[in-house]
């Protein structure tokens, strides 16, 4: 159980995150996500201590992060694949990892078959790994102490397809054993195949945080007809909301609602569905833009 | 009944967590610590230079110097002077790397108060200090008594343990300025940079301004750190010129010392 209340960090006048408040709850994906620099990191660097914040504070397993007396025991980080020092070895990293949390071993190797880096592989420096390979070992970094709680930022980045695979079927088996898995990314797709929870963070801000079913069955229903426009104007002429997009509609009606009324109106529908992310991903859209307009303009 | 049972797996859970976990102790840090100080490339080829400038300093003593040379501080001094220089970045590395490589972003998630690592990782510095002229004195007696015994003269033992425990001392306040200047600039390039100024630069300006002006000659041991340091070599302080190491050491040590440890307290870790 991950807990931030009112999180706010602010570098002069400049705010990174802005009063950021959420729950990652034990049995669940947390997807965590949000355009690149809207503050997930900073908000995740919070959490474990390593960035101060202005206000606000945040828990993990009840406890301030500062108190927990063994913290990778309880919590695995991945925030940064690349930070690590490119003249250890693998193994190195995992035995400094292992000794310092007190844990047997025997847990080296069994981590490094866990995620699937060889003997050979394990021996090299970091320096020559590949993303993909420094993505494993981050995670059996994280994994090594046995934790009940997992946070990772972007851990996708660098895995191919498969690897992907393997990183979803490995964080579904940590929650549904009871773990609690906050994950970030800046891909939208990706996130929403894995998480049960999505929290949607925007300059600094939430601005989407629910269930995924929640949040996608919010988005109404999508339909299209010859005519779109004639469609529209039914569809608000019986009281539902109708948005004219790019090739069809957009409403709060369900889908037997929009058949009802485009039947009463003599509209032919050409589609029919619900809009699924649809809603989600524009709003996603409209924040990477207003994002990129800023980078822009600066 | 059933509520009891579905309620108290959920409250017993964090319970269980909390307790299951003893805190991590000071000597497992020191332990990992000193572990990173010998696991890099860059970490181990430094500890080995230093060993090999230990056995070349001893065997070119052995060659070159005159028979009446030939004695404990001959040997004694000719592995200390590369290990003066070179153990200080030892110290530097320590710190740096937690920066330079980012390696510290998994070392304080996993030890989440940064003073204590920031401890340990003096302890280790001290300790490396401390066992390498250790091993360099062993040597030097070693190449004292073989190098006297091959060429047939006495044995002479010139170095009182008193003057021992003074170059130690010397040293380890060497190591310290290493230990600032990482805590100080947290980045390995920059620290080393700095080292050698400290050492090499500031030095012999202020050598040579107290050359030219008189002032600056009074002024100089209570000014200059290096200066003091430098006597701790030949032993034998005076209560001034402990005095003068103490204040010129708070100025150019303890404080820019202090200074760097209020930051990394606070800094964020990238």
């Amino acid at each position: 159980m991950i807990i931030v209340e009112s999180l706010t960090k602010t570098y002069g006048g400049f705010t990174a995150v802005d009063n950021v408040t959420f729950r990652a709850e034990p049995g669940r994906v947390t997807g965590f996500l949000g355009p690149n620099g809207a503050g997930k990191s900073t908000t995740m660097r919070i959490l474990v201590g390593l960035t101060p914040p202005s206000s606000g504070s945040s828990t993990v397993l009840g406890r301030r992060y500062a108190d927990l007396p063994n913290p990778g025991r309880e919590i695995g980080v991945l925030l940064d694949a690349s930070a690590q020092h490119a003249g250890r070895t693998g193994r190195e990293i995992l035995t400094l990892a292992q000794r310092t949390m007190r844990v047997d071993r025997s847990r080296v190797d069994e981590i490094l078959d866990l995620v699937s880096l060889s003997e050979e592989e394990s021996a090299r420096r970091v320096r020559d790994y590949s993303l993909g390979m420094r993505q494993r070992l981050g995670i059996a970094t994280a994994l090594i102490g046995d934790p009940e709680v997992l946070v990772l930022d972007e851990p996708a980045n660098g895995l191919d397809p498969a690897g992907i695979r393997w990183m979803r079927d490995l964080l579904r088996g940590f929650a549904n054993k009871g773990g609690t898995v906050l994950l970030s990314s800046h891909l939208l797709h990706e996130i929403e195949v894995i998480a049960d929870d999505l929290v949607v963070i925007g300059n600094g801000r939430i601005v989407a945080a629910g269930t995924k079913s929640e949040l996608l069955e919010a988005a109404g229903t999508f339909a299209n007809a010859a005519e779109p426009a004639a469609l529209a104007r039914a569809l608000t002429g019986a009281g539902h909301s109708a948005e004219l997009s790019l090739g069809g509609v957009r409403t709060d009606a369900d889908t037997a609602q929009v058949g009802q009324v485009a039947l009463a109106a003599g509209v032919p529908l050409t589609e029919l569905r619900p809009a699924d992310g649809a809603g989600l991903e524009e709003m996603f859209l409209e924040l990477t833009k207003d994002n990129a307009r800023e980078e822009v303009a600066a | 009944m059933s509520t009891a049972v579905m309620e108290n797996p959920q409250v017993a859970e964090p319970a269980r967590a909390r307790s299951q976990h003893a805190p991590i102790p000071f000597r497992t840090v020191v332990g990992v610590e000193l572990r990173k100080a010998f696991d890099t490339r860059s970490g181990f080829w430094l500890l080995v230079a230093i060993a090999a400038a230990g056995v070349l300093a001893t065997g070119a003593v052995l060659a070159f110097a005159s028979n009446s040379d030939l004695s404990y501080d001959s040997f004694a001094g000719a592995i200390g002077v590369p290990m003066t220089i070179l153990l200080p970045v030892v110290a530097i590395l320590a710190v740096t790397g937690e920066w330079s490589q980012r390696a510290g972003l998994t070392t304080f998630t996993l030890v989440p108060h940064r003073g204590r690592v920031i401890r340990a990782k003096f302890v280790v510095t001290i300790a490396i200090g401390v066992a390498s002229m250790a091993l360099a004195l062993a040597v030097g007696a070693l190449g004292n008594v073989v190098g006297s015994g091959l060429k047939g003269v006495d044995t002479t033992w010139d170095l009182s343990p008193t003057s021992i425990l003074y170059i130690v001392g010397a040293d380890l306040i060497g190591m310290t300025i290493g230990f600032m200047l990482g805590i100080l600039t947290r980045n390995s390039a920059g620290a080393i940079v700095g080292y050698f100024s400290y050492w090499f630069v500031l030095p012999t300006l202020s050598m040579v301004l107290a050359a030219n002006q008189s002032w600056f000659e009074k002024a100089q041991p209570w000014v200059d750190f290096n200066f003091n340091q430098g006597n701790l070599y030949d032993g034998g302080l005076s209560g001034q010129q402990w005095l003068q190491l103490g204040i010129t050491g708070a100025v150019w040590l303890a404080l820019p010392l202090a200074f760097g440890l209020w930051r990394v307290m606070r800094a964020e870790v990238k």
